[in-house]
C-alpha cells in the first residue's frame, strides 16, 4: 500500500504527516492509493486523525509533509474551492437561510450555470434522492433523514467525481441509519463516484465498503476489504476492534507446517496460525472470533487440541445463543452458536470441551 | 367510544364539568405565576409606566388657565376677536375678581408664565397686574377697563385676549404644535416665524446624525464582532475585555477624552501640525459640532452593536463555510451568500439598540456637540430643568417615543421582528 501505482490510482497519500501544535504527530505517515469508482471508508476510534485526512484531501487543512494527488496532479496547493470535491458533513451544514432547491442549486450558481439547466439539474438529484416535494421548505423544517438525503445531493449535484463523507450518519437512528447506508453504497456504486467515507461504527464500514483502512493513533493499522479484515485482521488491534473477540494470551512453542503451538499461561496447548510472530519463545495473544467455536466434539476435525471449559451464563438472544465460559483463567470467553433445532442449550455449571479449527485462530502480536 | 357520544358536558372524576375544573386548575396557575412576577410588575408599573403615562398626559394637560381665571374664561366666550376690538367692561371686572383670588393663593404668576410660552410678555403684565388688583375692592371699584388700561395698554390688545381665550380650555394641541414649530395664529393653526422655527429642524438633524451614527457602528462593528466570533478563545477573551472596557469608564471621562483628542489643540490637530499636513492657522474644526457628536457617540455606543454581532455570530456554524467552499465558492463569495446572511439578525438588533440609545442620548451632544451638534434631547432637557415648560417637553418627548414606535413597527413589517437575535 504504498507509491502510486501507476494510471489506476485516482487518490494517492504519499508520505503525508500532519501536525496541529508542532509536537505531537495526528497523522504519521500515511500512504494510501485509491482506484477511481472505489468506495473506502477510514475506521478507528475517536482522536485516530480520520477527519483530519478528510480535510487534508478537501483542503481545509494543509499536510505538514508529504503529497497528496488527484488524478495523478498534486493538489497540496489548489484552494478547496477549486478541487471540485464534493463534501458531506457530520451535521449536514445545510445553508439554513436557503430553501433546500436554494441549497441545491448553490454550488451550480457559483459555477455560472445557466437557470434553466441549473432548475433541470437540481429537479433531477432531487428526484434521484427522492424529495423531489420539498424544493421550497427551508432545512429546519426538515427531518434528520431528509436533511441527510439533501446534503448527499448537494453534495452531488455538480457531478463531482469524488465525495468525501464524514460520519454522515452518526446523527440518525439505528433504522434509518441502516436505510441510508443501503442507499448511499447504492447511490455511489450506480454514479461510479469515488468515496471516502468516515465512520467509527464499523458495522457501517464492513457493510458499505469496497475496502476499510482501520486507522488508530494516526497509522493505518490495516487497509483491507471487510471480509479480509474480519477474518484476518493483521494485528491484535484490528482484531479487537472489528466485531467481537476472544483473546487468550500465551507463548510460542513451535511453528510448523505453518502451524504454531501456543503454550497458554495455565499450561494449555492450542494450535493456532502464525500471523505476526515467527519464533519460539514470543508472547503472542490469541484470537478466535466466537462464531468459530465448537463444542460439539463430532464436528471438531481429529488432533486438533481442545481446551477444557466452564458455563458461566447462557444468554438467548433469538437468533443465537451466547455463551460464556471460563476458559484458561480467562472468565469473558465468549461463544456463539446458531439457533438450530439440534442445538443443544448449554446449562450454566456444565463442564465442557472446546475446539476449533488452527486457521480460525490467528496468533497475534502481544 | 360512548361516552363521546352522551349528551351534555364531559364531566370530571369528581361530577363538576370538565370544562370548569380545567379552567380552575388553570387559574390556580396562573395565579401562582402572576404572584411571582408581582414585584417586577410592580416596579416596572411605578418607575416607569405611570412616568411614561404622566408625560402623555402633560402634553395636552392645560387645567391652569380655567382654574386659575375661572370667571374671566366664561366672560370670554362672547368675545370675538375678530371683531378687533379689545372685550367689553364684564371680562375685565371677572379678571380683576380671579386675579384678586389668585393673588391671595399666589398662583397668578404660574399663569403668567404659562401663557408667557405662548405670548412672551404677558409674565410681567399678570405679576403686574396681581400687585395692583390685590389692593381693590370687587364691590365698588368698578368700572376696571379703564384701570386695567391704565395699568398697562397692553391690556388693550387684542393678541393678549386672544392668547388667554385660546388657551382657556382644559385640553390644549398647542404643546404639539409648538413641537413642530406650528402655532395658534388668529385664524387657526400657521407657522412660526422664520427665526422661532428650531424642532423640525431638531427632529431631522437627530433622526439623520443617529442613522450615520448607527451605519458607523455596523461598518466598525463587523469586522470586530467577526474577530470575536473566530479567533481562539483565549484572544477572543482579551479582544472581548477591550470591548467591554468602555463600559467600566464613566461616560463623562471618554467624552472628555474625545475633547482632548479632537480639540483645536488637541492631539489630533497637534500631530497634524506637526507632521505637516495641517497649516498652523488653519486647524481641523472636530469638536463642538456634528462630526464631534458623531465620532464621540459611535465610540460610546459601539459595544451595543458588537456584544448582539457577536452573539449571533457565535451560533454560525463554521462548516457552513467550508460547505460553501467545498461546493466551489470563493472566500467572498462564500462569506456573502452563506456568512452574512446569517449575521443579519444581529446586525439587525444591533441598530435596533444603537439607533434607539442614540435618538435619545443627551450627555455626549451636550459636552461635544456646540451649537450644530446637539440632539432634539438637549432641548428637552432645557425645556425640563431651565425654562421650566414641562408641557412642551413632554409633547417633544412623546413625538420622539412616537417615532421610535414606528421605527420599530417598520422594521418589523420590512425585516421581521423574529429576525432579531441576542444569541
Ligand atoms: N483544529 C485542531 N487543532 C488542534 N488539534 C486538533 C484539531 N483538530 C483535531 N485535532 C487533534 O487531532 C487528533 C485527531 O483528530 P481528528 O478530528 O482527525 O479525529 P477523528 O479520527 O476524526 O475522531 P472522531 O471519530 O472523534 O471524529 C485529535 O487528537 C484532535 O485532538
Ligand atoms: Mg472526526
Amino acid at each position: 500500500m504504498t507509491a502510486p501505482t501507476g494510471n489506476d490510482a485516482f487518490v494517492e497519500f504519499e508520505r503525508v504527516q500532519k501536525s496541529y501544535d508542532g509536537e505531537t504527530l495526528v497523522v504519521k505517515d500515511l500512504n494510501l492509493t485509491m482506484p477511481k469508482g472505489e468506495f473506502l471508508t477510514m475506521l478507528g476510534p475517536s482522536g485516530s486523525g480520520k477527519t483530519t485526512c478528510l480535510m487534508m484531501l478537501a483542503g481545509f487543512e494543509t499536510a505538514t509533509h508529504g503529497d497528496i494527488r488527484l488524478g495523478g496532479i498534486s493538489i497540496n496547493n489548489i484552494p478547496p474551492h477549486k478541487r471540485g470535491i464534493g463534501m458531506v458533513f457530520q451535521n449536514y451544514a445545510l445553508f439554513p437561510h436557503m430553501t433546500i432547491a436554494e441549497n441545491l442549486s448553490f454550488p451550480l450558481e457559483v459555477r455560472k450555470m445557466g437557470k434553466s439547466e441549473r432548475e433541470e439539474k437540481v429537479r433531477r438529484v432531487l428526484d434521484m434522492v427522492e424529495m423531489g416535494a420539498f424544493g421550497g421548505r427551508r432545512p429546519a423544517q426538515l427531518s434528520g433523514g431528509q436533511q441527510q438525503r439533501i446534503a448527499l445531493a448537494r453534495a452531488l449535484v455538480f457531478e463531482p467525481e469524488l465525495v468525501l463523507m464524514d460520519e454522515p450518519l452518526g446523527a440518525l437512528d439505528k433504522q434509518l441509519r441502516e436505510k441510508m447506508q443501503f442507499e448511499i453504497t447504492h447511490l455511489a456504486h450506480r454514479l461510479g463516484i469515488t468515496v471516502v467515507y468516515v465512520t467509527h461504527d464499523q458495522t457501517e464500514a464492513l457493510t458499505m465498503s469496497d475496502r476499510v483502512a482501520v486507522f488508530n493513533d494516526g497509522v493505518i493499522q490495516q487497509l483491507a476489504p471487510p471480509d479480509v479484515l474480519y477474518e484476518e485482521p493483521s494485528n491484535s488491534f484490528v482484531a479487537q476492534f472489528i466485531g467481537e473477540n476472544n483473546t487468550l494470551e500465551g507463548e510460542i512453542k513451535e511453528i510448523k507446517n505453518g502451524i504454531a503451538v501456543v503454550q497458554l499461561d495455565d499450561g494449555e496447548l492450542i494450535d493456532c496460525k502464525p500471523v505476526n510472530v515467527s519464533k519460539p519463545g514470543e508472547r503472542t495473544r490469541v484470537s478466535i472470533r466466537p462464531e468459530r467455536v465448537e463444542y460439539n466434539k463430532d464436528r471438531l476435525r481429529a488432533g486438533v487440541h481442545t481446551l477444557h471449559a466452564e458455563v458461566l451464563e447462557f444468554i438467548y438472544m433469538g437468533d443465537i445463543f451466547r455463551t460464556r465460559l471460563r476458559v484458561a483463567g480467562n472468565d469473558e470467553f465468549i461463544i456463539k452458536t446458531r439457533n438450530a433445532p439440534d442445538q443443544t442449550r448449554l446449562q450454566p455449571g456444565q463442564q465442557i470441551e472446546i475446539g476449533w479449527l488452527p486457521e480460525d485462530c490467528r496468533a497475534l502480536d502481544a | 367510544m360512548a361516552d363521546t357520544t352522551q349528551n351534555g358536558p364531559v364531566l370530571a372524576a369528581d361530577g363538576t364539568p370538565l370544562k370548569r375544573s380545567l379552567s380552575r386548575a388553570l387559574r390556580m396557575q396562573k395565579t401562582r405565576a402572576l404572584m411571582l412576577v408581582a414585584p417586577l410588575l410592580l416596579f416596572v408599573l411605578i418607575t416607569f409606566l405611570l412616568p411614561i403615562a404622566d408625560m402623555l398626559f402633560r402634553s395636552v394637560e392645560n387645567n391652569i388657565v380655567s382654574d386659575t381665571l375661572p370667571k374671566t374664561v366664561v366672560a370670554l366666550r362672547e368675545w370675538d376677536p375678530a371683531s378687533g376690538e379689545a372685550p367689553g367692561e364684564e371680562v375685565y371686572a371677572a379678571l380683576a375678581a380671579d386675579l384678586q383670588v389668585a393673588e391671595e393663593n399666589k398662583t397668578h404668576t404660574r399663569v403668567g408664565t404659562r401663557l408667557n410660552y405662548e405670548n412672551p410678555g404677558i409674565s410681567s403684565l399678570f405679576r403686574k397686574a396681581g400687585r395692583r388688583v390685590s389692593k381693590w375692592d370687587i364691590e365698588t371699584d368698578g368700572p376696571f377697563k379703564e384701570q386695567f388700561l391704565d395699568m398697562d395698554k397692553d391690556w388693550g390688545k387684542v393678541e393678549i385676549w386672544q392668547t388667554i381665550q385660546t388657551y382657556s380650555p382644559t385640553m390644549t394641541n398647542g404643546y404639539f404644535l409648538n413641537s413642530v414649530d406650528l402655532m395658534k395664529g388668529a385664524d387657526g393653526v400657521e407657522v412660526r416665524p422664520e427665526n422661532e422655527r428650531i424642532y423640525i429642524t431638531l427632529f431631522i438633524r437627530t433622526f439623520i446624525m443617529s442613522l450615520v451614527i448607527t451605519c458607523a457602528c455596523i461598518v466598525l462593528g463587523y469586522p470586530v464582532a467577526w474577530l470575536l466570533a473566530n479567533l481562539p478563545t483565549r484572544s477572543a477573551n482579551m479582544l472581548m475585555i477591550l470591548v467591554l472596557l468602555p463600559f467600566w469608564t464613566s461616560l463623562l471621562v471618554r467624552t472628555s477624552a474625545w475633547k482632548v483628542m479632537l480639540q483645536q489643540q488637541g492631539v489630533i490637530n497637534e500631530t497634524l501640525v506637526w507632521l505637516g499636513l495641517v497649516a498652523d492657522d488653519a486647524r481641523l474644526v472636530m469638536i463642538n459640532n456634528q462630526f464631534g457628536t458623531i465620532v464621540a457617540m459611535t465610540h460610546i455606543l459601539l459595544p451595543f452593536m458588537i456584544l448582539p454581532m457577536y452573539s449571533v455570530m457565535q451560533t454560525i456554524n463554521p462548516s457552513y463555510l467550508r460547505a460553501a467552499k467545498s461546493l466551489g465558492a470563493t472566500n467572498w463569495t462564500a462569506f456573502w451568500r452563506v456568512y452574512f446572511p446569517n449575521s443579519v439578525p444581529g446586525i439587525g438588533a444591533g441598530s435596533i439598540l444603537v439607533f434607539i440609545l442614540a435618538i435619545g442620548y443627551y450627555i455626549t451632544p451636550e459636552l461635544v456637540g456646540g451649537t450644530k451638534g446637539v440632539f432634539i434631547s438637549n432641548r428637552i432637557a432645557f425645556h425640563i430643568s431651565t425654562s421650566l415648560n414641562w408641557g412642551l417637553a413632554a409633547a417633544l418627548g412623546t413625538i420622539l417615543l412616537a417615532v421610535v414606535l414606528l421605527l420599530y413597527w417598520t422594521y418589523d413589517k420590512i425585516v421581521g421582528i423574529d429576525n432579531v437575535k441576542l444569541g
